[in-house]
């Protein structure tokens, strides 16, 4: 199976990747010759099978909705490349009116 | 010359410092002397954490002298570089994440903490735990103490290969879908991946959040029950962290495996099988026959789909978790025109090539119009592999396989093809997909490096895989072999079990 350029440039957008001309062609190859070898799974009828998520019995874990410290707001922030007044600063988002 | 205390078992360490024959502060002193000796050869780390070691060595030595030491006090671990701790960097071998300090430690880390552990690094890793190689690391690649021209496996090659070389006594990976059995294997140490849920995963740089769980590397099945014991438990912090409780691992150690039955499955007979390891691997298991275990046949006829199911689930999981290295943060950024340029920009530059290739392959089998004949068909064949471990686990106690279908190969030599690479997970995918325990230990020699034995056993029955992996381990001489490069290095011949 070949994936397509436009594919690519898709997925590459979708996860946020900028990646270099040479990368992109590199990966419409690899990429094509992975899905190539998994697409081996499509031979399996597993129409009544159901999907496996996670595999050991869990449910879901409640607690009493009650204020308990959390990590100290300066201690976290301290990695941030860029911050103000509590908040991670970046570049505007939304264009001004 | 004194005796070579790198080459201690912590059972052995355990001992001496309890007498107070050696100090904890000497016991690291010989650790750090040998990461001086063997670091510019085998960079098994990505930072060396020696001050730290130093006050923790004297606080253990406080401790002892107070007379109330836990099983690692005073012992010397690496930590595989994706747990988070917060008086050293965590890069997860990745530039992305460079300049990053954690605000937390991982439980894992608290939890040795506070037997008195002493932390002599932070162990190379393949970025982001992907690869089996560490040729993926940021930092350089960790060589194998057999053959410095070879690769000690991976992801979690650092910490097999400071134990080998002796480095630290024992040490923390992360398994994936091998990263710790895989790389144990090749390093001729035991590594064990415990059941999904045994260990919590709180502040494990997360990779695939179903498959990823934390484990330990020692010179010996004891050593890896000992840390097993001390890292395990329910944890408040991982909600898929299991409330059981976590047994007394060393009990389980009676060298007595009359009447446990021991499964061998045709399917682990793969294409590109070299058949020297092959026949080490069969007489390991007429070894075991020996030992009184009774050999019975197994199926797992779904066993061929693993690693394909492996590629969708693995990389879906990691396209969201590695979501959150956005530049903004923690970590590197690449500032940019808009957020968006930046993001492309960071992610772009800080990310390498496999974890990119596993982030492309992961989005698109999530993406419209390719998340059902992808990620929701591989999570149904994920159904069809457990149900036949779950099959085969009603007629055995046991499953024994290879753990890799060759010895460590050179650099370079899988580099190139990103299949070939992830072929040498193919034994060890199985039980990452299946949630189960696996133990690698070492089993003998092919072409002169080291060759190692897998178990597989039942959900969270980690004791009966360290009693069937301890009875082989001291019915053989395999784990007493050390690396010739730490053999020229030793004094005189290591104390082992000379009794």
């Amino acid at each position: 199976m070949q994936l397509s350029r436009d594919v690519v440039d898709h997925v590459a957008m979708l996860a946020r990747l900028g990646l270099t001309e040479e990368e992109r062609e590199r990966m419409r190859e690899q990429l094509s010759s992975i899905l190539e070898h998994v697409g081996l799974i499509q031979e399996l009828d597993t129409e009544a099978i159901p999907p496996t998520a996670q595999v050991i019995a869990l449910q879901n874990v409640w607690r009493e909705d009650e204020v308990r410290p959390s990590l100290p707001v300066e201690e976290v922030l301290k990695n941030a490349p860029d911050a103000e007044d509590n908040m991670f600063k970046v570049n505007a988002v939304l264009e001004q009116s | 010359m004194s005796e070579d205390l790198t080459r201690l078992t912590v059972t052995e360490a355990r001992a001496r410092l309890d007498r107070r024959e050696v100090s904890a502060v000497e016991l690291l002193q010989a650790h750090l002397e040998r990461i001086r000796q063997v670091e510019p050869q085998i960079h098994a780390f990505i930072t060396v954490t020696e001050e730290i070691a130093q006050t923790q060595a004297e606080e253990a030595d406080q401790r002892i002298a107070r007379g109330d030491a836990a099983p690692l006090t005073g012992i010397p671990v690496a930590l595989k570089d994706v747990l988070c701790t917060v008086d050293a960097p965590t890069t997860a071998g990745s530039r992305i994440l460079e300049g990053f300090r954690s605000p937390y430690d991982a439980t894992v880390v608290r939890k040795l903490r506070q037997q008195g552990a002493v932390f002599v690094g932070k162990a190379n890793t393949d970025e982001f735990a992907m690869g089996s190689s560490t040729e993926n690391s940021a930092y350089g690649p960790t060589r194998n103490p057999w053959d410095l021209d070879r690769v000690p496996g991976g992801s979690s090659g650092g910490s097999a290969a400071a134990v080998a070389a002796s480095e630290a006594m024992v040490s923390l990976g992360s398994d994936t879908g091998g990263s710790i059995r895989q790389p144990a294997g090749f390093c001729g140490v035991v590594g064990l991946k415990p059941t999904y849920g045994r260990v919590s995963r709180y502040g494990l740089v997360a990779f695939a959040s179903s498959l990823d769980q934390i484990g330990p590397f020692g010179r010996t099945v004891e050593d890896v029950a000992i840390v097993l014991e001390a890292i395990a438990g329910h944890d408040a912090y991982d909600s898929t962290s299991v409330d059981t409780p976590v047994p007394d691992y060393r009990a389980a150690l009676t060298g007595d495996i009359r009447g446990l039955r021991v499964g061998v499955a045709t399917e682990y007979q793969v294409p590109g099988m070299d058949p020297e390891v092959e026949r080490v691997v069969d007489e390991a298991i007429a070894e075991l026959q020996r030992l009184g275990a009774e050999i019975v046949p197994v199926s797992l006829p779904h066993t061929k789909y693993a690693l394909a199911t492996y590629y969708i689930i693995a990389p879906s999981e990691a396209s969201a978790n590695l979501a959150r290295y956005d530049g903004v943060k923690y970590g590197l950024n690449l500032p940019g025109e808009t957020l968006l340029e930046s993001y492309l920009q960071t992610r772009g530059r800080g990310f390498g090539p496999e974890v990119k290739r596993r982030i492309m392959l992961g989005t698109y089998a999530l993406s419209a119009g390719y998340y059902d004949a992808y990620y929701v068909k591989a999570q149904k064949v994920r159904t069809l592999i457990k149900r036949d471990f779950d099959q085969a686990f009603e007629r055995v106690d046991v499953i024994a396989a290879p753990t890799s279908p060759t010895v460590a190969f050179r650099f370079g030599e899988r580099t190139a093809d990103p299949i070939q690479m992830y072929l040498s997970d193919v034994f060890t995918i199985p039980a990452n997909m299946a949630g189960l325990p696996g133990i690698a230990v070492p089993c003998g020699f092919a072409q002169g490096l080291p060759v190692s034995l897998q178990f597989m056993g039942r959900p969270f029955d980690e004791a009966t895989l360290l009693r069937v992996a301890h009875a082989y381990e001291q019915a053989t001489p395999w784990h007493r072999a050390v690396p010739p490069l730490v053999e020229a290095l030793t004094a005189r011949a290591p104390s082992g079990e000379a009794e």
